[in-house]
């Protein structure tokens, strides 16, 4: 049994029982003196393509809907499990039956009252095959009781195992054993939809003379490609704590247009552009910020019939593993503070340790030395072996694989054709096996070691390169099931620097410049799920 | 003159329909879908996405189904990008920004390039032709996205005197910056063209005469040279008119504001291909209207032609 009540942080108990001060200029924890003007205003890159909870799939999207709904469970700015419209919940013994406790005060926009029903259809309609939803994978991985043959149509949504046992009590019954259940609550396509507005509206329900939802913030204005806005709730359970009264999106593609218009005033928070840290972190030490992310940026190599027959021979692969620099990659090129990987998983995973790894203790010259004898010992001779190596567009894509082909074509010889491609031909490429080394990126969708290592098993969608290995297998299988699979994470990046069926080159990290009055961003969240009711500006 | 008209709408029909079929064609050969990503979707999501947006079905049905969609009820698809939005929505919302800056430009463009023009031919070899030239061929190797930064650096960064982008419905302080950077080209070439074409019309015969009789400069210019001058200027009107209203990817994306250009951009590389096609039909039906619209000009400034 897990309650999730003894867990709700001092923080929260504080800011509720200083409540009524709230009105004056003050932070009611810190004692900060507030801005007088709380209104946030950042850049996303892109437009998001749905806020519909069960629909979306991008990153942006994402952040609106984590302040337009509440799902069951929230995470801390340490992305620990808090309470959402859940106050707590508990397990059976072998974690297969959760029951979810809802609050009774949460409210959605029109008024009407949160109940377990919401989330009961929420999950039905992201399972439905006639919702459609690009994200139903991710209800797949949930396990949930019937959940394939609801989505493949072979049984009624209605037989998914999810169920309100009453207005605040949601039952939710699992195929197998998952401990790490509530975390995936956290996540955008859990959260609750209002039936009777998307059958009013349908489609267009998510417009902002539509839209009904239940989190801290509503959509009040959206002018597509330009910008949107959202306004504080006031119907919000928590509501008396919302310090920030408006947050605004504006859509521009460009980054460095993105840093005139930061360093102009117009935006509170922008990415930084490739390499451009070092330089404006001299210049603004208190806005140019940088920290981990939990995604990591490799190369994967085609292990099918359709690749070069040097890159069978596992010697090889180590050495095109061994001679990049990776130093030179994150210090010269990217300068945002990355991290050179030499494991899939990133080390700020939540419960995830390393293997002894010995070619992360080398200096680059051992490896290089390395390197050579292994080509040498696999009987290749480096300028015979010519490699395709694909990318997507991308201007850091593009510095990256000109200098990892210069490594390999200095240390070991090799030869590499550059293969640029634009995104979806790209992805036709890589699906069709026409490449020997692929480029790839991948941020985990919750912080756990699976959620990168499910990526290497033999039947996993993206796992394009062909890679198939019975004890990885085998192993993702056991950790499914298992109460502690941390054992099995580390065995599979041991075997992952021994098959080297993927080049790891660094892992990411968030890099921004942010104004020096926002306060409370969670840096410490390696997902980066932030709440924009937890953000506030100091007076300056 | 009606008949011509009427002649010339009618041929739109079949030409609009090749391009249909044409674009509808390509757009399907390129590699990927809409609903290809980074992660493959599991096969039974994408063919219930597909059955939810009829791509199962053959391609000539499909091709089929739209034209009557569009024929019959100006039906033009939803989006496949964007789940809330249909394309006559994104047309509707994105269209009247790019008409706006873009027509503005053009009066611009229109009003400095023929004055530049004419100041040059009137004053050849000349100070003030040299300038003219010099700011014609400045303008011209600037593009606009090299522009279009170095306003912002000016105006937003430096001086703080304009928003660096956005459009805030069109209010002008968001408009003089994509104004000026898509302007300017366009002005440098329509500049040239008027000062190359006038120095022509001024050397022959027929003004030759005029001056001879002793009509006044100003005179032979305005009643005489002007309109024969502007026939090469209007037939680069045209199409330039519909390039400026419907094509500015590079002013949409760095001043972010709205325009179709940009959502016409992005379908393609979505893959989004209702979106894709109907902003094609747009620009299409346009560049016909305005063809059009350029011959009836040309009847009307230049007697010689009969329509």
């Amino acid at each position: 049994m897990i309650s999730i009540r003894t867990l709700t942080s001092t923080t929260i108990l504080g800011l509720m029982l200083s409540a009524p001060t709230l009105a004056a200029d003050t932070h009611p924890v810190t004692n900060e003196e507030l801005a007088e003007e709380q209104v946030f205003v950042y850049r996303v890159g892109d437009e998001f393509a749905s806020i519909d909870p069960q629909l979306a799939e991008d990153v942006q999207g994402g952040e609106f809907i984590r302040d337009l709904f509440e799902g069951l469970m929230n995470q801390d700015a340490d992305g620990n499990l808090v309470p959402g419209v859940a106050t707590h919940f508990e397990a059976n013994a072998d974690n297969t039956v959760y029951t979810f406790h809802l609050r009774d005060n949460a409210k959605w926009s029109d008024g009407k009252p949160v109940t377990a029903a919401d989330f009961e259809y929420s999950w039905k309609r992201l399972a439905d095959p006639a919702t459609a939803s690009p994200y139903s994978w991710f209800a797949e991985e949930m396990g949930i009781v019937n959940i394939k043959e609801v989505m493949a149509g072979d049984v009624d949504p209605s037989e998914l195992g999810v169920k309100a046992l009453d207005d605040l009590t949601l039952e939710v019954r699992l195929e197998n054993s998952m401990g790490h259940f509530p975390l995936m609550t956290t996540s955008e396509p859990t959260f609750p939809s209002p039936r009777w507005a998307v059958e009013a509206h349908g489609d267009d329900w998510t417009k902002p003379e539509n839209i009904v939802s239940n989190g801290a913030y509503i959509l009040t204005e959206r002018v597509p490609q330009e910008r949107s806005v959202r306004e504080r709730n006031p119907l919000y359970w928590d509501n008396q704590n919302t310090i920030l009264e408006r947050v605004e999106a504006l859509v521009i593609s460009d980054d460095n247009a993105a840093l005139t218009r930061y360093l102009a005033d117009e935006l509170d928070r922008t990415e930084v552009p490739t390499g451009q840290f070092n330089a404006l972190s001299e210049k603004h030490p208190e806005e140019a910020v940088s920290f981990p992310r939990l995604c990591a940026y490799y190369y994967f190599i085609n292990m099918t019939d359709n690749t070069h027959p040097a890159l069978l021979d596992p010697r090889v692969r180590e050495a095109l593993y061994l001679a990049i620099d990776r130093d030179v990659i994150t210090n010269a090129i990217l300068q945002g503070g990355e991290f050179p990987a030499y494991s899939f998983t990133p080390e700020a995973t939540a419960n995830f340790v390393s293997p002894a790894n010995p070619a992360k203790d080398m200096t680059q010259a051992e490896r290089d030395e390395r390197a050579a004898a292994l080509l040498a010992e696999a009987g290749f001779d480096g300028s015979e072996i010519e490699l395709d190596l694909l990318y997507n567009t991308s201007e850091s894509h593009k510095k990256i694989a000109i200098i990892v082909s210069q490594m390999w074509k200095q240390k070991l010889g090799v030869e590499t054709v550059l293969q640029n491609m634009e995104w979806k031909t790209f992805l036709e490429a890589r699906s069709n096996q026409e490449f020997d080394i692929g480029r790839a990126g991948w941020c985990g969708p919750y912080n756990l070691a699976s959620s990168f290592l499910d990526l290497m098993s033999s039947t996993h969608a993206y796992n394009d390169a062909g890679f198939a290995n019975a004890e990885v297998d085998q192993l993702l299988d056991e950790a499914k099931v298992s109460a502690d699979p941390s054992a099995n994470f580390t065995r599979i990046e041991e075997i992952l620097t021994t098959e080297y069926p993927i080049i790891p080159i660094y892992h990411y990290a968030g890099v921004y410049m942010m104004d020096d009055t926002l306060r409370n961003w969670p840096v410490n969240n390696v997902e980066q799920k932030w709440y924009s009711r937890e953000l506030y500006f100091a007076a300056e | 003159m009606t008949a011509f008209i009427i002649k010339r709408l009618l041929s739109a029909i079949p030409t609009l329909l090749i391009l249909i079929i044409f674009s509808f064609l390509l757009m399907h050969s390129a590699p990927g879908g809409p609903f290809s990503s980074d992660r493959p979707l599991p096969p039974e999501v994408l063919a219930n996405i597909e059955a939810k947006y009829h791509l199962d079905d053959p391609l000539p049905l499909q091709i089929w189904n739209y034209v009557v969609g569009v024929v019959t009820q100006f039906d033009f698809g939803p989006s496949f990008q964007y789940k809330d939005r249909t394309v006559n929505e994104i047309i509707g919302q994105g269209f009247p920004v790019t008409l706006t800056y873009g027509t503005i430009s053009f009066v611009v463009a229109v009003v400095f390039g023929c004055a530049l023009g004419m100041m040059a031919a009137l004053k050849q070899n000349t100070w003030l032709d040299y300038l003219a030239v010099g700011i014609s061929i400045g303008a011209q190797v600037l593009p606009n996205f090299v522009m279009a930064p170095i306003l912002v650096l000016i105006f937003t960064l430096w001086l703080g005197w304009l928003p660096g982008g956005g459009w805030n419905g069109g209010a002008w302080p968001y408009l003089i910056m994509p104004v000026i950077a898509l302007s300017t080209s366009f002005m440098a070439s329509i500049a040239r063209i008027m000062r190359s074409s006038l120095l022509e019309v001024m050397h022959s015969n027929f003004i030759r005469t005029a001056r001879a009789k002793g009509l006044p400069s100003r005179d032979i210019l305005f009643q005489h040279a002007l309109k024969p001058a502007m026939l090469p200027v209007i037939s680069y009107l045209g199409p330039t008119f519909v390039i400026m209203i419907t094509g500015s990817v590079v002013i949409d994306l760095y001043f972010t504001t709205g325009g179709i250009g940009q959502a016409f951009v992005n379908s393609a590389l979505n893959r989004d291909y209702s979106v894709m096609m109907g902003i094609t039909i747009l620009v299409g039906c346009l560049t016909i209207f305005f063809n059009l619209i350029v011959d009836i000009l040309y009847a009307w400034i230049d007697p010689k032609i009969k329509l």
